[in-house]
């Protein structure tokens, strides 16, 4: 793509939730490291894939992009304003072009609400603000609730319907409806088509590549199904345990893979051709994704690594660029030069409690 | 084509049809399903939600709870014995014995409550004649054989104690534990990642392989059915539309729910620009299904016939059975139009 177009720049990203130790007064005595550190760049009009499998915090960094938890330390820069310390109406004004559409489409809709009313909410709050192009009257909001189903394939006359009476495909129509209402420059989709059977998930793809090339807008879409995300996607984050462990676009990743980790997903997702599936050589993995709920000072893949050093147990690799915006996290591939600096610096509320368990050793 | 048809046939379901009273009608969950599986043969079940993949399973054991569901028609036989004439104490014997299942949510089908050394004890002795130690130590072989490093600390702890991926392996340590034939894998890897998908499945097929034991796979994913299975089942809205060899099934499907079907899934070499292929509509509701083919709605090949009748499931080609109207001859296709017409 010529002339990209910057719009969302994510920067050192960290989401740490803290673990309360029980008892009355809630201490916290480690945190969740989620995301830790992350930096990415979306450009205008593109879809970017992010795949991992669970726990790997791929849905908190879209969560925290939406500002819906308040990330640790880091920079969200949308058009370079800075979202995590942006006030509430700057906010206000910059959410209205950052929409989500979520995995579950049956617990994302309010069953008390009818189709319109779930179109219309968004539509109907920034309306009531005056933050629209200008006012719209209901009967215009109206028509544009029922342009908005039309775009995503649900019959205008099922309006006044609610969403127990339409299948998953279908809500997860109304929910994509949603987030268009309020023609916003970028969506996040969590995972829209983990809970779709095959046949509905292909037209839901099909429904999101529609729109992008009707409407321009950039998506970030989550998936664990690597098929899914190389179909959809132009470029891929490939994360693990809250770092992102390679960044390509798409082709270069699924074709020529740089990182263990990535070698590895991609030889155990399964193939549906039987003579494909049976000839290649997978690489399995030994045991589990560990818990992310300790600092680590090593590359965060080393556990389970086929391919460790001495070198990857003392310190986090960086980012190395391997060319064509190929960026990979793996001393494997040091001879190339640093793109992005790796810091695994403690936050200030671990700091906080290391310095307070100091103290306590130290008095006993 | 298939190595298993000379071997012997360990179980036959023939025109298992399965039903649920609900307040709206009758629901045919199962509505005339027939296969078989050979010793040591791996079968795919493949379907969409709803379509009657699990209920089929539940049938098999005699596990569909009734009321509201009933076995309403059908034999299941097991080396030469009908399932469905047994009394309760005898399919005791069979079922977790012989025929073993292993479910989607490991979690769930774990006790969190006991330890995993009282639950797989208690599953043994049930069934086999040992003492508490030797039930014991069979346990622990067992937990080796599926991958559990040290096993014997470990099968003392609880289940929360464990992963996911390991509940599933003790969940296979538990269902092999009596030297099941045939073991029920219902959507085994579903709730798990692809790494971990990887290793259940290759645990499964090893120890299918070293155990000779026959495993009725069922899945909504077209990529695990291509690796695993020796056959494969396609089934719709209560039916098995399509059978055949794994290889057979793939290079030349027959049925076009079957190419709808494996051409919808996003392939990792495929080409981004183009557009997937897509089977339009939704999968019907199986209650009040007319009697005609249930996937004309959706087909982009329907012709008259399919409105009127159920198509009948041919034979075509080597051990590939398919039900469409279009592999019909047109004396077959005029008789059912006259029929559908009284």
């Amino acid at each position: 793509m010529e002339n990209k177009e910057l719009i969302l720049s994510v920067k050192d990203l960290r989401q740490h939730f803290p673990i309360d130790g029980g008892g009355l007064l809630k201490k916290t005595v480690g945190y969740v490291r989620a995301v830790d550190g992350i930096s990415f760049d979306v450009y205008k009009g593109e879809t970017v894939g992010i795949v991992g499998e669970s726990g790997c915090g791929k849905s908190t960094t879209v969560r925290s992009i939406a500002q819906l938890y308040k990330p640790t330390t880091g920079q969200i820069l949308f058009h370079g304003v800075d979202l995590c310390t942006a006030d509430r109406d700057t906010l206000l004004r910059q959410r209205r072009n950052i929409q989500m559409i979520f995995q579950d489409p049956y617990a994302s809709l309010d069953p008390r609400m009818t189709v319109r009313n779930i179109i219309l909410e968004p539509l109907r709050i920034y309306n009531r603000r005056g933050l629209l192009e200008k006012k719209y009257t209901e009967e215009e909001l109206d028509e544009r609730v029922k342009d908005l189903m039309e775009k995503v394939g649900i019959n205008k006359a099922f309006i006044n319907r609610y969403p127990h009476e339409f299948s998953g495909g279908q809500r997860q129509r109304i929910g994509i409806a949603r987030a268009l209402a309020l023609n916003p420059e970028i969506i996040l989709a969590d995972e829209p088509v983990s809970a779709l059977d095959v046949s509905i998930q292909a037209q839901i793809l099909n429904l999101i590549s529609d729109i992008q090339k009707e409407m321009g807008v950039t998506f970030i879409f989550i998936a664990h199904d690597l098929g899914v995300i190389q179909h959809i996607s132009h470029r891929v984050i490939v994360m693990y345990l809250g770092k992102i462990m390679e960044i390509s676009s798409s082709d270069e990743l699924y074709s020529n893979p740089l990182h263990p980790y990535t070698q590895a997903l991609l030889s155990a997702a399964p193939i549906p051709d039987p003579k494909l599936e049976r000839g290649r050589k997978r690489i399995v993995l030994e045991g589990d994704v560990p818990s992310p709920d300790k600092e680590r000072h090593c590359c965060y893949f080393y556990d389970r690594c086929a391919k460790r050093m001495d070198k990857c147990s003392k310190c986090v690799p960086p980012m190395f660029d391997c060319g064509k915006d190929h960026k990979v996290a793996c001393f494997l591939y040091d001879d190339h030069p640093v793109a992005e600096e790796a810091s695994d610096k403690p936050t200030e509320g671990e700091l906080k409690l290391k310095a307070k368990q100091e103290r306590k050793h130290r008095n006993k | 084509m298939n190595k298993f048809n000379e071997a012997k046939v360990l179980l036959e379901v023939r025109d298992l049809k399965t039903y649920f009273k609900t307040d709206n009608g009758i629901l045919k969950a199962v509505d005339g399903v027939s296969f078989t599986v050979h010793e040591g043969e791996t079968v795919g079940l493949v379907g969409e939600s709803g379509c009657g993949k699990s209920v089929t399973n539940l049938s098999i054991m005699r596990l569909v709870p009734s009321p509201p569901g009933k076995i309403v028609g059908g034999e299941v036989v097991y080396r030469g014995t009908d399932i469905m004439k047994l009394s309760e104490k005898e399919l005791r014997n069979i079922r977790g014995n012989k025929i073993s299942m292993i479910f989607q949510d490991p979690m769930t089908s774990l006790n969190p409550y006991l330890r995993i050394s009282t639950q797989m004890i208690e599953t043994i002795r049930l069934h086999q004649d040992m003492t508490k130690q030797e039930a014991r130590e069979r346990a622990i072989h067992m937990l080796k054989l599926v991958g559990i490093p040290s096993a014997e600390t470990k099968i003392d702890c609880y289940p929360h104690q464990f992963s996911g991926g390991m509940r599933q392996r003790v969940m296979i340590a538990m269902a092999l534990s009596c030297n099941a034939d045939l073991l029920i894998a219902d959507e085994p890897t579903t709730a798990l990642d692809v790494t971990i998908q990887a290793q259940i499945l290759e645990l499964i097929k090893r120890i299918s392989a070293e155990l000779k034991t026959a495993v009725i796979l069922i899945t909504h994913d077209l990529g695990v059915v291509a690796g695993m299975c020796d056959k494969v089942c396609v089934m719709y809205a209560g039916r098995i539309v399509e059978s055949a060899d794994t290889d057979e099934l793939y290079a030349n499907p027959l049925h076009p729910y079957t190419r709808g079907l494996i051409a919808s899934v996003p392939k990792m070499d495929g080409n981004r620009e183009e557009r997937l292929f897509s089977i339009e509509g939704q999968p019907p509701n199986v209650i009040d299904l007319p009697p005609c083919c249930p996937f004309h709605p959706r087909c982009d090949r329907t012709c008259e016939v399919c409105r009127h009748a159920y198509p009948p499931v041919k034979k075509t080609g080597n051990d590939h059975y398919v039900a469409c109207w279009l592999n019909c001859s047109e004396e077959e296709i005029q008789e059912a139009m006259k029929g559908g017409a009284n």
